[in-house]
This record gives structure tokens, sequence and C-alpha cells, in this order.
């Protein structure tokens, strides 16, 4: 690789040749102020479009000022990132995008969290020099995401997210000018665009221009009312991201400190979706045994490779994008779901207490699973398994709200019997923990053996697509992993055409899976802190006295109890789904 | 003719304007081609006893040529008429677009034969490099080394892109190319993509240029079953085709970037550059994008060679450059003219000079993006830099006179407004900056502004020009600028005295009558659209200023110059 | 090449009977600016005009279209070719003009108002 010299703000640096001076200044510590930029690093999404021009910097012998972000250094080169005429440029431009821009800031969902507003800070602005008219649109409400584009200022991340990433293609901008905005075709609603809710466009967005569905005052109304069981269930990649939203080290556990925060908030039991997720495996895990015995023994009409149907953004995909393979993946229900299920059923009765008394509450780092909880088919005479989502961020939002010092919190423990889990339900929050779960429960099943190592390496990883091979005493069991639904979609793309050579594959629609999910704190595009969160999932599942589903006691005994066993009748109606052909259906029909 | 009884033999017609202002009046006698200028009543006897019945030149009334001081009687031989020089026009007027023989009868397709016969795409890229050719779409960039970038990067496909995306209001040169000589665009595809190794030829031409359409659909049908174009052609192995792609008039679209993304099917606006469209273009493949007028040179090039090429013109800017003129001038038009041409020249020779004799006060050149050139400009040499220097530029060739009726503010406002409409929207300055700017010119033209503003409007244009994405951006502020450093007295006064000079800001002028003009015809109260003039039959007639609408009706009826603008 | 040098010459020489006939009865060739400014201001109308016309009054002419001849202010513009004559531009041509070229200038050569110098030189063409 070629080196080069450049000179930035008069100290010399060395770096590969086709660098940018954004990323060269950086190696010196100098900070170039973005709006649009990212950089997903390791999930290969690099987002410089150039648009915002707040990065703009002095190249000694060019015409006009350079973008830091899109710029590549040359040999010799000389850039000034501060000169008087770069901070003006950089300060009006500012101005020029706040000018467009409501000044709600005090109650806007970002505020303190905005880029915008801390670049505004930075910048030092006192007052906007330009007045004018404003960009007013229609705020576009759906059961996960809200839109207000008044304060999109266009850096196109979420296009970004939404196209490259995820291969979803519902935003784009449209319109010239003035009155250009990042809008689903046609400018039709979210709820009417082939949106999987995966939320990956909120997680990225600068500003307050898209946010997710805010349930926290229905849940406060919930928790005081005395005639209503609330019960929480908490996914298992919160654990490891809700500690940042109180200022601490990405990857920092905080199970216990979240138990005794939503026990403190009202709840009157606090579950975990980590004894869903178990839940899950048996059924998943007995689907998939079922699934390959059949096909070892040379049954044809047997449909493989089986795929994961917890993530709902990835249920979601598929129904819009592949509707005619959707009898591939598990007929499982997510964890969410499963929960709902047995809490409204199981535990309502052993609580004696009616359906439409009890309340279900989820706290997920998803926006997506606030639109599963409303779907038609997980409701009972109306009443939703599960009557509302949160995400991690609502629930820091609530916890700062009822005045605790969340870091002072005592550890304490899930209730039971709902809240007992194994580390096999933990690693659901990261990529490849589904399948390594699975694949746990599936092999002792099958070959009647105990696991000997139960980590499964190979399994591991942040890469988008991951392939590995398990040895299931003889029989060579091959596993794919996708996470981001345009690495999904490669995935799908050779099944269809016949080339997929896999068994079973996990597919997750965010990057790192859960821990990256789009409603956890925001990472600002920084992948460091998605890897953080994963590692300390594996933490948790290592410090786990059980690791494996199947050996979870209240599992069992609810299977003894009251389901039977996995797949049976009331399992299959309790725990199972269907999916819909969504392609297009009411895209064309409104 | 009557009085000496010739009417039978001589026949006296009048013509239209000869374009030649500054000499008239002209008379000029047919068949020999005679030409008299500056011709008084009293002249005329003596042309007609001298050059009608004793077949003599009058020869103080010819021309004379100013720089040799020799009389030239034959018109053809006059100066002026050298004014212009089609070569992108050569055959526009003159051949039958739709009938690809007459092109090959004008030369056609000759030099891409000769290309093909003799010479390497090096040789041939050579020639264009020594020709001086700089791009016609605004850039200006040399042509012959946007052929070598292109030539030198590896791929397995290449694509050469015609830009006829004409989007500068008042200029239609590239339609007309189109309209009148399609298969010259043609050529220089082959011979571009002869040059640079590409088999695929792309025009991107906006789909309200229908006629275009249509003659290139036919010139392409026509040169395919010449085997003129697709595969062998001229038995040189060389395999070309051309396909019309269709734009929905994007005016950011001429930018070559977005052109490309445009194609694609991606939404039209631009990307950073590099890489260069040479380098990675359409499709991500190498591709040369020139634009209808430079291809419409190009087989002139090879033609008569890049000598006589580059003996037109300035240092810097070889050959002619098409204009479209228009505005305040009598001889509104295209026209084609050497590189190096003053303003003078073109304006007040070519063009006939000003309407109804009205004082020349600006013109605007390069579109929405260029700047206003003053009286103190006239004898500038037309070129690319030099253009650029006085604070416009070249653009794709819009001229745009003014006279002293035209207020600089609401000229300035004018264009902006159509920036504002055409951003892509990408980049923050741009979307945003240009909006403000528009904005705070219409403040000024409302008299809503003061100083500061002035200073704010400055600043703003500069970080709009220093930090904007592609071309549209950097240059959209020119005609603020322009006018703001040629006619600032016009925006103080707009600021500081809420005064509309030139009688044009609706919100800053007034009607009033001149009692000593008004005769009380009624004329102008009878059309007054909102009966807000109140006066007797043979009385002074008196406006109402707070139900006037200032639509101009009384000050257009009033015969006795009675109604002012103030 | 060869083949091109060889048609453009046939071409050339049955394009110049065309034009530049010196027999006195030889054919008048009209030229109609038809670009769109052209059409867009009646070019269309003329130049249908012109064709019957021209059929009808027994004049043996050939009318064709072509492209913008760049005089904007004066369309729609058209060129007449008399054998003998060096070609004229009118402009502002109308029914009424049309027709008046035709019965003046065509049939009688005696010039009509409305012509346009020839202000531009035109390159060289190869031989």
């Amino acid at each position: 690789m070629e080196l080069i010299k450049i000179n930035i703000d008069n100290r010399t640096v060395e770096v590969e040749k086709g660098t940018t001076i954004f990323h060269a200044a950086k190696k010196l510590g100098i900070d170039i102020p973005t709006l649009c930029y990212m950089n997903l690093g390791d999930l290969n999404i690099e987002h410089k479009p150039g648009g915002c021009r707040v990065c703009v910097v002095e190249v000694e012998g060019r015409r006009n000022l350079a973008p830091a972000c899109a710029t590549e250094c040359y040999d010799g080169m000389v850039v000034h990132s501060h000169s008087m005429r770069v901070l003006n440029a950089r300060k009006t431009v500012l101005e020029l995008i706040l000018s467009d821009h409501p000044f709600d800031c005090l109650i806007c969902a970002k505020s303190g969290t905005c880029d915008l507003q801390n670049m505004a800070i930075k910048m030092g602005v006192r007052s906007i020099p330009f007045q004018g008219e404003k960009s007013t649109y229609k705020p576009d409400f759906s059961p996960a995401i809200i839109r207000e584009m008044d304060k999109c200022i266009m850096c196109r991340r979420c296009e970004t997210m939404c196209n490259d990433f995820q291969t979803v293609g519902v935003l784009s901008g449209i319109h010239r000018g003035f009155e250009s905005v990042v809008a689903p075709a046609f400018e039709r609603d979210l709820d009417h665009s082939e949106c999987t809710y995966c939320g990956q466009c909120v997680a990225v967005c600068p500003t307050g221009a898209l946010t997710e569905v805010d349930h926290t005052t229905q849940l406060i109304r919930d928790l005081a009312d005395p005639a209503k069981k609330v019960v929480v269930q908490t996914a298992p990649a919160v654990r490891a991201a809700l500690g940042e939203a109180f200022g601490m080290e990405p990857g920092t556990l905080v199970t216990g400190k979240m138990v005794a925060a939503l026990r403190r908030l009202g709840f009157d039991y606090v579950f975990d979706t980590d004894f869903a997720a178990d839940l899950t495996i048996m059924e998943e895990g007995t689907e998939l045994l079922d699934r390959l015995t059949r096909f070892l023994d040379g049954d044809k009409e047997v449909k493989l490779p089986m795929l994961t149907s917890c993530c709902p953004g990835w249920v979601n995909f598929f129904e819009y994008h592949f509707p005619d393979m959707r009898d591939i993946p598990s007929t499982a229900r997510s964890p969410q779901q499963m929960f709902g299920a047995i809490a409204k059923t199981y535990f309502a009765d052993q609580i004696e207490t009616k359906r439409d008394e009890m309340v279900v509450v989820s706290v997920m780092p998803c926006v997506a699973k606030k639109y599963e909880c409303t779907r038609e088919e997980f409701k009972v005479d109306d009443n939703p398994d599960v009557d509302y989502s949160i995400s991690t961020r609502e629930l820091a939002m609530l916890i700062k709200r009822s005045n605790m010092d969340f870091a002072s919190l005592p550890d304490e423990e899930f209730d039971m019997p709902m809240g007992e889990s194994t580390g096999a339900a933990v690693i659901f929050g990261t990529t490849g923990g589904v399948i390594e779960a699975a694949v746990r429960t599936a092999y002792e099943l099958h070959t009647g053996k105990t696991l000997e190592k139960i980590d499964f390496e190979q399994l591991r990883g942040i890469k988008g697509t991951r392939s590995a091979s398990v040895d299931f005493d003889g029989v060579e069991i091959k596993i794919g992993i996708a996470h981001g639904l345009g690495q999904a979609r490669k995935l799908l793309d050779d099944i269809k055409a016949g080339k997929s050579q896999y068994h079973a594959i996990e597919i997750m629609a965010c990057p790192g899976g859960c821990v990256g999910g789009g409603g956890q704190p925001l990472h600002h595009g920084n992948p460091e802190i998605i890897k953080a969160r994963q590692k300390a999932i594996y933490q948790e599942d290592a410090g786990k006295p059980i690791r494996k589903s199947h050996e979870n006691p209240s599992i069992i005994k609810l299977y003894d109890e009251f389901l039977g066993k996995p797949m049976s009748e009331k399992a299959h109606h309790l725990l199972h789904t269907h999916y819909f052909d969504k392609k297009r259906k009411d895209v064309l029909l409104d | 003719m009557n009085a000496q009884d010739l009417q039978d033999e001589v026949q006296v017609v009048t013509t239209g304007c000869f374009g030649f202002c500054e000499k008239g009046p002209i008379v000029k006698v047919i068949p020999d081609n005679t030409f008299y200028v500056s011709v008084e009543p009293g002249d005329a006897g003596e042309i007609i006893a001298e050059h009608a019945i004793k077949g003599r030149r009058v020869d103080r009334l010819l021309y004379v040529d100013p720089t040799n001081k020799q009389q030239i009687a034959d018109s053809r031989g006059m100066g002026f008429y050298k004014k212009q020089i089609r070569i992108a026009l050569r055959n526009c007027g003159l051949i039958d677009p739709e009938n690809i023989d007459e092109y090959l009868a004008a030369d056609g397709y000759e030099a891409m034969g000769r290309v093909f016969a003799e010479m390497s795409p090096e040789e041939a890229i050579q020639e264009m490099i020594d020709s001086g050719l700089r791009g016609r779409g605004g850039g200006g960039f040399p042509a012959g080394i946007k052929w070598q970038i292109a030539s030198k990067v590896e791929a397995d496909q290449k694509y050469v892109v015609c830009n006829a995306d004409e989007g500068d209001p008042g200029a239609f040169m590239d339609r007309s190319i189109l309209e009148g000589d399609p298969h010259s665009v043609l050529e220089a595809m082959v011979i571009n993509g002869y040059c640079i190794g590409a088999t695929k030829g792309l025009i991107y031409i906006r789909a309200e240029y229908p006629l275009a359409i249509n003659r290139l659909k036919i010139a392409i049908g026509q040169a395919r079953d010449y085997g003129l174009l697709g595969k062998d052609i001229l038995g040189s192995g060389f395999d070309f085709d051309v396909e019309i792609r269709y734009g929905a008039g994007a005016f950011v679209c001429g930018e070559e970037t977005a052109l490309i993304h445009s194609m694609e099917g991606e939404r039209g606006e631009p990307t950073f550059k590099p890489p260069f469209p040479a380098q990675s273009g359409y499709l991500g493949k190498p591709t040369n994008v020139n634009n209808v007028e430079t291809f419409a040179n190009v087989p002139v090039i090879f033609n008569k060679g890049a000598k006589w090429f580059a003996g037109i013109g300035t240092e810097k800017s070889k050959g002619t450059k098409v204009f479209a003129l228009a505005g305040k001038i009598n001889n509104v038009g295209l026209i084609e003219v050497p590189m190096g041409i003053t303003l003078r020249e073109v304006i007040f020779e070519i063009g006939g000079g000003i309407k109804d004799g009205k004082k020349f006060k600006a013109v605007q050149t390069g579109g929405p993006s260029g700047g206003c050139l003053t009286e103190k400009h006239l004898d500038t040499p037309i070129d690319f830099d030099n253009l650029l220097s006085a604070g416009s530029m070249m653009g794709s060739g819009g001229m745009i006179v003014m006279d002293e009726d035209d207020c600089m503010v609401a000229v300035a406002k004018f264009y902006l407004d159509f920036t504002v409409e055409e951003s892509c929207g990408k980049c923050s300055p741009c979307r945003i900056g240009n909006k403000r700017l528009y904005e705070l010119l219409d403040n000024i033209t409302k008299g809503q502004a003061d100083k500061e503003d002035l200073e704010n409007m400055r600043n703003l244009c500069g970080v709009i020009r220093d930090s904007s994405l592609c071309g549209l951006g950097q240059t959209s502020p020119n005609p603020v600028l322009s006018t703001m450093d040629n006619f600032m007295d016009e925006y103080i006064a707009h600021v500081e005295e809420d005064r509309c000079p030139s009688g044009v800001c609706k919100d800053l002028i007034r009607y009033e009558i001149i009692p000593e003009n008004c005769v009380g015809c009624t004329a102008c109260a009878r059309n007054c659209p909102v009966n807000c003039i109140a006066g007797e039959r043979k009385q002074l007639h008196v406006i109402d200023q707070s139900l006037c609408i200032k639509c101009n009706a009384c000050f257009e009826k009033c015969k006795f110059n009675a109604v002012a603008i103030i | 090449m060869a083949d091109l040098k060889k048609m453009k010459g046939e071409l050339q020489s049955k394009i110049a009977l065309r034009e530049k006939s010196d027999k006195p009865e030889g054919r008048v060739q009209v030229k109609v600016a038809m670009a769109t400014c052209g059409i867009a201001s009646g070019a269309k109308e003329v130049m249908e005009y012109m064709v019957d016309e021209m059929d009808k009054r027994n004049i043996d002419a050939i009318v064709t279209q072509t492209g913008c001849m760049g005089y904007c202010y004066a369309e729609p513009t058209i060129e007449v070719n008399l054998p003998g004559h060096e070609p004229l531009v009118f402009g502002y041509v109308d029914i009424k003009k049309a027709d008046e070229i035709i019965e003046k200038y065509i049939r009688n050569q005696e010039l009509v108002e409305g012509i346009i110098p020839m202000n531009y030189q035109t390159i060289e063409k190869n031989k």
C-alpha cells in the first residue's frame, strides 16, 4: 500500500493512498465535524454523500472548500481545518440548516442525543441570521416508527440503511431543491409502504426526524391502575445496552439493576423474555430436528433449509419481498409473542387473573416489536397477547423520570416462574445466538449425548454472512447466519435459485443482531459499541449455571403442567403462527 | 426610380435588418451585391443616377474596412459577415435532417471514415487535444483530455454519453443541432467510441424535445441501415451503437454525475468527484460525457484538421461558440461566433442593437448560473476564461440582453428563483442557502431589507459558492454577486430609499397623475380594473393609492404622458 | 472508406443536380426551417401550403424541410433557391407571404419584402 504525506493544520501525517481528509485528520486527533457521514466499519457501510457540507476544509491550491469526508488525500496536500474561511462557511451552513429546523428542542424526543443540537452547541450558535420559510410536513405515525420530516436535515443516512444495508428500498429522496425530503414512494405513509420496521433508520437518524412510537405515557397510566396486573418481559439485548443510557461503558451488563428498576417502577411481575427464548428453542429446535430427520430419511417434500423466525423485521421482510417462500421459515412465534401467549394463559391461570385485567409489556431493543404485538393473529378476542412494547431507550427515560439513580440500584433477581432462563436464551441477543442455542438443544436431543463443549465459536462473529458446520455425531449440519436484511436477501436468492447448501439459517434484521437493534441507545454509527454489547451477551451466557434451553426447570415444568410436549396441539395453538403474502398488498390498494 | 421611369426594371423592396446598425441606413443593390452604408436621402439620387442607370458604383458610399482602410463593394467581402462562422451549426438550415443522403453529401461520416482508415485511437485523441476544443456544455474542460482519460482506464465495457439535457432557460442550441443535423452528433459519438474503446453510446435527452427525439430516431435508423452504426462499421471491425435515454427535464441532470444517476434510474443528483465518470460512470464503467454542441464540432475537426480548428478563436478557447441571443435585442436568435469576439460585436452588430432604441444596461451570459456583464465589459473578447474573470461564465451559451428598464435586483431574483426550483436538494448550502438568498432578494424588492441584509447576503453568496457540492450551487450566486458588484447603487436605492430606480419592483413604485399633462380624457379611469381613478371629463384625474394594484393599465393607456411611475 | 467516398460523390452530384442546375427550366428548391421554434411559429402550415401550391400552380419545385436557421426573431423562415440565383432567406413567412413569394419571386423573380441577409460564413466543404 502506497503511503503519502499530508499536512493538516501545520502537522504532518502519513496515510495510505485513498484515505480521506476526514480519516487523516482523525489520525492526528483532529475531529472534523459532520452531520451526514457515517461509517459502520465491519458492516461495510460507509455513507459519505458529501451533503451536509459541515465537514468542509480548506485545501491549498483548491478553488473551493473540500468536503473532508469525501475528499481523498494526495501526497503533499496542505489542509486547514479551522481557518477563518472554513469556520465561517461551517457556521453559515449550520445556521442555514437550523433556519429550516423547528426550534422545539425542549420537547423533542431526541433532545440530548441529537447530533444537530450537539453541533449547534459546539459551534456556539446564538442566533440565526436567516429567517424564511420552513419545511412543513404532515407527521407520519406508523405502528412502530414516527416520521417528523420537519426535522430532517437530508443527511440521507436512513436511505443508506434502508436501501444499501437492508435492501428494503422504502426510503429515498424525493422532490427537488428546498422541497427535497426523504420519504416512501409517492410520499405514502410508512404504514402503506413495504417498511419492515427494522428501525435502522431510527438508529442512525441524527435528529428527531425518525423516532419510535412512544408507549411510556400509557405504561405509566397502566402501572398506576390498581385494577391491572402489569407484567413485564425484558429481551436479552436490553441488559447489554441499557447502562449506556446512564453513562456506563458500552458492554456493561446491568441485568440485576434493570430488574430492580422495573420492580421500583411498579410492575407486578418482572419476568424475562429469555424464559420464552428457551421455549422458542424447544419448539423451533424440535421443528428443525423433525424436518432434518425427515430430510435425512429421504423425504423430498420437506422444506430445507429452515429459517429462524424470532426477528419481526425479518418476518416483515420475507412477507413483503419473498412471500412465495413463506413456508420455509420456522412456524415458531418469536419469544416476545410466546411469552405473551403463555403469560395470558398459563400464568394468568396461576395468579387467577382474567386476560383483560392483565397487561403484558415488553422491553425490547427493537422497534419492529411494537408492530409485531399489534398483529391480528396474536390477539384473542381483540385482546393482544402482548399489549405493547417499549424500547431500551424508553425504559431508560422512564427510569430517569422516576428519579432513580440507576448506578446505585442493587442487583435483583427476576420473578418466578417466567423469569428463569438459561445461557442459551441470553445469546438470542446477538447474531448467531439463536442458532447456537438451537444447536445446543438439537444436538443433545438428536444424539442423546451430552455436549462436551457448549461454546460453538464457529457460529460467532460480526461478519454479515457466516457459514459453519456442526457435527451431529457423524451427520454434518450446515448452518448459515446473516444479519442485516441485505445479507439475508443474498441467502434467500441462493435458496430461490436452488443453490443453498444449508440445513438451517439464522437471520436477524439488525447489524450484530438485537444488540444493534433499532430501539437500543444510539450507537451513532460506531460499530465498536455493537461489538462490546455482543461481548457482554456471551459473558452473561458463560456465567449462567444452566446453558441449554431444554434443561430450564421452569420450561420442563411448563410442558409437564400445561403444554404436553413440543409441537403438541396446544403448543401449536399458542406458540406457532403462519405468514402472509404482503407483496404490494396495501401498497397499491389504497 | 419611378421618376426615372425605371419601375419596370428596378424594384425597390424593404428588407429585414442587415444586422449592421452602426452604419445604417443601408442600401444593397442586387444582383451585384453592392452594399452602400450610411445612405442619406440626398445620396439616393446619386445611387439611382450612377449605379442603376449607368452601372457605376458610388465609391464614397461603400463600406470601409476599418483595419485596412479599403473600400469594399461586395457585401460578402465585408468583415461583418465574417463575424459568424458556422461550424457546429454548419448544416442547420441547409440540409434535410431526416435524410441521411444530404448529410453524406455534405461531407457526412467522412471524418469517421478517415479516423478509421488513417488514425489509431491515440492519434485521433491527439488530434482532438491539438484542436483545443473545450466542452461546450458549460465547464469548458478540454474534450481531448477527457477522451484521453477515459481511453486509459481499463474496462470490459465503456460508454459514450451525449448530454442533450439542455436546461438553461433560453438556450436551445443543442435542440437546434439535434433537430437540424442529428447525424453530426452520431458521427462524433462513433469517433469518440473508437478513441476510448467504447461500443455503446447513449444520448440523454429531455423528453420535452419530441422533435429532436424523433429526428434522432430517424437518424439512428438510417445510420444503421447504411452500416454507419452497428457491427463492423465500414469494415473497420469496430462495433458501435447508440441508444436514446429520456430525461424528465431537471436542470441539475446536465451535471454529468447527476445525468448518469438519472440514466441508471436513480434520483438525478450529483455525487462528489472523483471518481470522475471517465473512471467510474454509467453502471460503474468508464464513461465519456460530452454535450451536443461539443460533439457537433468533432467531425469538422477531423475533416479540416486540428490546426485549422485551432486557428479560430483565442489562445485558450478555440473554435466557435453558439449563443442563444435573447432579451431586449432586435435580432433574437441563434448565432455562432468565433471565440474572442466582443460582446459589443455580438449585441450591436449581429444582434442589431437594443430594442426600441433603449439604452443597453447589462448582458447576462451563462444561463441562470452566469453573471451580469455591463458596459465596461462590452469590449472584452468572449472566451471561457475572460467570462469567468469578469464574474460570469460561458455556460451553455445563453445570452440575455437587458436595457435601462430592467431592475437588476429583480433580474438577480429571477435567476435565483430558477436555481431554487432546480436545485437537487442534496447539499445544505444549495438547498437552503439559495432559498434564503432568494428570500433576502425578495425582501429587498419589497423594501423590507436593510443594509445589514446586503452584507449578510454577500457572505451567504460566498459560502454557497465555496461549499456547495456541484457546479449548480457553486455558481448559483453569480447573478447576485455580479449585480451587487456592478449595480450596487440599485441595491442601495432599494434598501435605503425604498425606491426601485427602474420602476420594476411593484412594492416600491406608485402611479401618479401629473396635473400639467392630464387633459381629463378619462382613458385611465375607464381602463382601471379596480376603479381607483377618479375624475370628471376634462378634469384632473387622481389615483387612489390605497386601492391601486399597480397593474400598469393607466400608464399604458395614457396618450399624454400624464401617468408617471414614481 | 472508399465506398463512403463513392457514395458521397454520387449523392453530391445528385443533390447538385437538384440544387445548382443551370438549366433555366431547372427546379426551384424551397427549404422550410422546421425546428421546434419554426414549427411553433407556423412553419408546418407554410410547408404544407408550399407543397400544395407548387403542385396546384404547376411549378416544378422541391420543398424540403431543414433545421433551424437561427433567425428566431423572424420565424417561420424559408430559403428559396431559384435556378441561377443566390439562395434567399425570407422571414416572417405566413400563408399570405408564402403566396406572395410564390407569385412574385418564384414565378417572376421579383423581390418581395422580408429578405433576411445571410450574415455568417460557412466552412468550406471538402470536395
